[in-house]
């Protein structure tokens, strides 16, 4: 691989990480918006004031105030914190157990009837509805918000790495390791899971937009969250009762979670075909 | 093909039995006594204790199971806590909005999405497919709720071209006064549909176009138009369908997120609100319902599937 990169011509190059190096810079600057979130903000994106509300985008407010007075610019770049930190966990959790759930299953012909049934009746289920009703039994909240979109994912992860294991098993390596006494424990992790890296990695990337979009539908539905924590769907569902004749009050939010999506999404399709050439 | 029906259908109970389990348990361990819901705050004491051994809450959770298993297969699905009308009339009769809904929308998406992709596939590498991706990439990144509050006021308070808010039945208004109502929901919805079903399209389409048999095809002599649009296409549509068909489903059970936002008396919409009211019998019915559905529409597919390409084979 190291190889290769010395060789290519500046054009080659480009084409082959154009896309994630565009990507990439993007997200760089919204989690840096994420980070330095007080810094950039110019109001307290709690403060409310009822002599405020419903002021037009203006030079002091420069995406105008909400129905409680609140800077809008301020909630929508403090919201980056809370949709960005979301996201990640959820993508990221989901992984881990998922691929665990998937080697498990992939591996041992009895968990595989039993755990992958299981996994099967949940994906069975409607999604939002699925996740609506997890919110409703575990009760409000980031935590409980998190385990309930992990569990709605769970189901396709592990059945990615389940396939990926199927096949993997019967490979002559594995038959090696065995042959040489490694526990099963050694195998999945040291000679299976190493071989299901690069669509974890794909299914990594392409995950954060979809994490995004579903974290900002449920947020929009008031459900899960805290309406006071700022967050870009739940802003939206803020200024959802003005929007005729006050649009702007959601229009912000949603150019945020659009750009975030975007640029997530241009990312896990150049990770792809980096990764994975033959499926351009 | 008979065996392969009936094999099929046979393989779906094992999920069939799993979704109705998961579903019991899942409305069990919601918190909050129904008892408390139905009679309100104010009730004795005795009252809540008798409808609780009238409901049978009392009972061992698995004896509550097996009944609840056997008034499912029965077909008695229980009554809504909130009106006292049987589950599944609130369901059909919130059915209509979401069945216009959803076969708009759908009709939206597949006349852009499957067009603009086959021209994608067949021009690849060009401009014309970099532009095709990027826009579809930005339709599946915007969030369909946003996409529809911002139509409200463009297209419905600016230029009043569409009602904002509400369904207006066939009954009322006929199916143009119905479609009229429901055309800025369904552009909204379709966005994200049209884009996937275009960037779907285009990789199946890519996918049979690298097969030797096209580029036999070619080799004959014969125009790129006939290659593209009779030998590739053909092959390529089967799964698309599949993809049509399944999203047709999953509409049906209701777009919880559109209907909300144009607040639309769909099922998605019943759905959201016997949640929020605790309508635990309401909500498990169409939860089910959704699941069963799809569940169906799945065999459904696979039996076309095979119909349509004999070399599929299931496992």
């Amino acid at each position: 691989m190291k190889k290769n990169k010395k060789k290519m011509t500046p054009k080659a190059f480009l084409k082959r990480y154009l896309r994630v190096m565009v990507s990439g810079a993007v997200l760089l600057f919204i989690f840096g918006v994420a980070i330095f979130a007080p810094l950039i903000a110019t109001h307290d994106p709690y403060e409310s004031n009822i002599y405020n509300m419903n002021q037009l985008p203006s030079a002091e407010h420069y995406f105008g105030t909400d129905v409680f007075g609140r800077d809008i610019f301020s909630r929508v770049v403090y919201g980056s914190r809370v949709s960005l930190a979301i996201t990640l966990t959820v993508t990221t959790v989901a992984i881990i157990i998922g691929t665990c759930l998937g080697l498990i299953c992939g591996y041992y012909k009895w968990a595989d009837r039993i755990l992958m049934r299981i996994l099967e009746g949940f994906n069975a289920l409607p999604g939002i509805l699925l996740s609506i009703t997890l919110i409703t039994i575990l009760g409000n909240g980031v935590d409980k918000l998190i385990i309930a979109m992990v569990l709605v994912r769970l189901p396709s992860i592990a059945r990615l790495v389940r396939q990926q294991v199927l096949s993997l098993k019967e490979k002559e390596f594995v038959e090696c390791a065995r042959a040489c006494g490694a526990s099963d424990l050694r195998i999945i992790f040291k000679h299976i899971l190493p071989q299901c890296t690069s669509p974890l990695i794909i299914r990594f990337t392409s995950g954060l937009g979809g994490a995004i979009l579903s974290q900002a539908s449920l947020a929009f539905l008031g459900v899960g969250m805290d309406p006071r924590i700022p967050n870009w769907g739940g802003i939206i569902n803020e200024g959802r009762a003005m929007v005729m004749a006050m649009p702007y009050q959601c229009a912000y939010a949603g150019v945020a979670i659009m750009i975030t999506t975007l640029a997530f999404s241009i990312l896990g399709d150049g990770v792809r075909d980096i990764l994975d050439p033959k499926l351009r | 093909m008979l065996k392969f029906t009936i094999r099929r259908i046979f393989s779906a109970i094992p999920v069939l039995f799993i979704v109705v389990s998961l579903v019991f348990a899942l409305i069990r361990i919601i918190p909050g006594d129904p008892t408390i819901m139905i009679l309100g705050e104010e009730a004795t004491d005795e009252e809540y204790a008798e409808l609780r051994e009238k409901m049978g809450l009392n009972d061992p959770m698995i004896v509550q199971y097996v009944r609840y298993l056997k008034d499912i297969i029965t077909g008695n699905w229980g009554t809504s806590m909130y009106n006292n009308k049987p589950v599944f009339e609130n369901i059909f009769s919130r059915w209509e909005p979401t069945i216009v809904l959803t076969f708009y929308s759908t009709t939206l998406a597949v006349l852009i999405g499957v067009p603009v992709g086959i021209i994608a596939a067949t021009h690849r590498n060009s401009p014309l497919d970099y532009a095709v991706t990027t826009v579809s990439a930005v339709g599946m990144s915007a969030p369909g709720f946003w996409v529809g509050l911002m139509m409200v006021y463009f297209l419905g308070v600016q230029l009043r071209l569409f009602p904002v808010q509400g369904y207006t039945t066939i009954e009322a208004g006929g199916l143009a006064g119905a479609l009229r109502s429901l055309t800025m929901p369904a552009m909204a919805l379709s966005l994200s549909h049209q884009a996937t079903l275009c960037r779907y399209t285009r990789t199946m389409m890519l996918d049979v176009l690298n097969n030797d048999y096209v580029r036999t095809a070619r080799a004959k002599g014969l125009h790129e138009n006939i290659v593209n649009y009779k030998h590739a296409l053909k092959n390529a549509l089967g799964p698309v369908v599949t993809n049509i068909g399944f999203a047709i489903a999953s509409k049906l059970g209701g777009s919880t997120v559109s209907e909300t936002v144009f607040n639309l008396p769909g099922v998605g919409k019943l759905a959201y609100d016997s949640l929020m009211r605790r309508d635990y019998d309401q909500e498990q019915a169409i939860i089910l319902f959704v699941a069963i559905l799809l569940i169906f529409t799945n065999i459904l597919l696979d039996i076309v599937y095979k119909l349509l390409d004999p070399r599929i084979e299931f496992d």
